[in-house]
């Protein structure tokens, strides 16, 4: 098991110090398919958990992408959305999405661990 | 024989189903006050009807009996009979925007042709299925800018853009928090490019100039793209007359980042002002914002060329309130229409269609503006379509009217576009109106015409 944080919406976060790398999990990238773009907020911006802060788009469908934690974005990801196919391949490690400031410590509690998310997903799918 | 689909059985049993006793008290929330039955007269055997309906229809004026001068927005050009004829056929009859695409590859080829099209006759990379007609083409395109600008509130129109298209933009952005800005027309009928400078700012999503505009005069696109371009907003260009598209500058190259507008004159007839033909292309960069229905060409399994739908992604039925437009829909028909047209015209056969037009419409206006009594207001440069001023106390209306009683549509008067209370008895805009020529127009229509001027007036 890992060291991310899941949400419902099927994003992760890793914490290093106050810096949170956000992304979507290997279940939402197989669930979406081959993604063809993605669109991704300008360094600067500021959300609170929860908020969308993107899209991103399969052949598919296309999809919101929701903060799961507060803060400002420090940095995105411009080689996944030059190469949205990276998300695909490596969606919890070089297909990250944005790092974020966090404004608390105290969401990160909120999120699953890598366990219970596993159990979220699979009661998600019995419940279809 | 049966027409009625219900029987009295079964009405019987639909009013038990929900507790009603007639289908009188299906209408009980309704005052009586408001449901008198309306007068009607006695039935008519087929041959009654016909002869009814056709006395009716003979008191309307049509252009191919009379000398026909309108324009403003919907143009009197030349469709063959072989695009009428191929639209008749039946497979064509249905066209619409197929939710079964990829079976229909007839009818996305067809699409995909029509785009081409409009992509080459704007200068822009990416063009959809088609819209409704002119006015919306242009609320979409302004929607289109304010999603690309995210966030800003402010569009800049010019005040030559179609008052029925400034009207449908004022409609939609009543309730959505946008902004309009109008910029007056200089001396010469175009755009004034100082007072359009000076109403973008940093909150300005678009800048929206049609040419020829609406009093016929060509604007330059690169203009409204100047403005556009200091303030980081959209270049929007609006068409009304598609035929000068074959003679004059392509928005694109004049640096337009979205086209919209009416397409009737390429392959429509006027029909009675409608159905119309709205067309929107863009440049590539922007196509994930575009609305409505877009056909890509592709390879099918077999390698072999095949057409499906493209960036369905982005539209109602798969993104549901997060679409990028309401539009998930073509005019389908009419896109066919136009593209069989415009296939039959080829690249020559557009030209000579503008060509013509113009040439008409340049040697009409010559013959007015040496008509004494009569002037143009504007200067500028024009294409088929001219604004015309009657001597002082003429109201051009009423000297129209006069006209049409001789068979000749000479022209719109501008009041029908103002609140015509507005306008003081002999004011300018009550004497003036548009003029429009095409390649319909005889040299001898057209002298008519300019007789008839003189006459009325003396």
């Amino acid at each position: 098991m890992d060291d991310l944080h899941y949400s419902e919406s099927h994003e992760w976060v890793r914490v290093d110090g106050e810096i949170g790398t956000i992304g979507i999990t290997e279940h939402a990238q197989k669930q979406l398919g081959e993604i063809v773009y993605l669109e991704l907020p300008e360094v600067g911006h500021v959300y609170n958990a929860d908020d969308e802060f993107g899209t991103v788009e399969s052949v598919k469908a296309v999809s919101e992408l929701y903060s799961p934690v507060s803060g400002e974005v420090v940095e995105v990801n411009k080689s996944a959305v030059s190469e949205p196919g990276i998300i695909n391949d490596d969606p919890q490690g070089d297909g990250w999405l944005i790092k974020i400031k966090l404004s608390t410590d105290e969401e990160i509690g909120k999120l699953m661990s890598a366990e219970a998310y596993a159990k979220y997903v699979s009661e998600e799918e019995q419940s279809k | 024989m049966k027409f009625l689909p219900n029987s009295d059985a079964e009405r019987r049993d639909m009013l038990a189903a929900i507790g009603a006793s007639s289908i009188e008290d299906l209408f009980a929330t309704v005052p009586s006050a408001v449901r008198q039955a309306p007068d009607l007269p006695d039935p008519l055997s087929e041959i009654e009807i016909r002869r009814f309906l056709g006395g009716l229809a003979s008191k309307n004026a049509n252009a191919r009996d009379t000398a026909f001068f309108l324009g403003g927005g919907v143009y009197n050009h030349y469709v063959s009979a072989i695009a009428d004829q191929m639209l008749y056929r039946a497979e064509w009859l249905t066209a619409y925007t197929p939710y079964q695409p990829e079976v229909s590859q007839g009818t996305l080829q067809s699409i995909f042709e029509f785009q081409t099209h409009v992509c080459l006759l704007t200068g822009l990379e990416v063009a959809n299925a088609s819209l409704y007609e002119g006015a919306s083409a242009l609320v979409e395109a302004l929607l289109m800018a304010e999603r690309l600008s995210k966030g800003r509130k402010r569009a800049v129109l010019s005040a030559g853009i179609h008052p029925e298209y400034r009207e449908t933009v004022r409609s939609y952005f009543a309730n959505l928090g946008l902004e309009i800005v109008e910029v007056p027309l200089g001396a010469d009928g175009a755009t004034d490019p100082r007072a359009l400078g000076a109403a973008v700012d940093a909150t300005t999503f678009a800048v929206a100039v049609q040419s020829p505009n609406f009093y016929g005069v060509i604007e330059d696109w690169a203009v409204g793209s100047a403005a556009a371009k200091t303030a980081g907003a959209a270049s929007v260009a609006v068409v009304a007359e598609a035929a000068s598209l074959a003679m004059l500058k392509p928005p694109g190259e004049g640096g337009a980042d979205i086209a919209c507008g009416e397409l009737q004159s390429l392959g429509v007839p006027m029909h009675l002002g409608g159905p119309l033909l709205g067309f929107l292309a863009c440049r590539i960069e922007h196509q994930r914002q575009i609305p409505g229905r877009l056909v890509g060409e592709t390879l099918d399994a077999e390698g072999r060329r095949a057409f499906c739908l493209t960036l369905s992604t982005r539209e109602q039925h798969i993104r549901r309130e997060k679409a990028t437009s309401n539009i998930c829909t073509n005019q389908g028909l009419m896109a066919l229409a136009s593209n069989i047209h415009m296939s039959l015209l080829g690249k020559k056969g557009m030209r000579e269609v503008a060509q013509q037009s113009h040439a008409k419409a340049e040697y009409l206006k010559g013959r007015i503006a040496a008509t004494p009594g009569y002037r143009l207001p504007f200067s500028g440069p024009t294409f088929n379509e001219f604004l015309v001023e009657a001597p002082p106390g003429v109201d051009a209306a009423a000297l129209l009217d006069r006209l049409a009683a001789r068979k000749i549509l000479a022209g719109i008067p501008l009041s029908r576009f103002f609140d015509s209370r507005a306008l003081p008895a002999d004011s300018a805009d009550r004497r003036r109106f548009l003029v429009a020529a095409t390649e319909m127009n005889t040299r001898g229509e057209m002298d008519h015409l300019v007789a008839a001027l003189s006459e009325v007036r003396a």
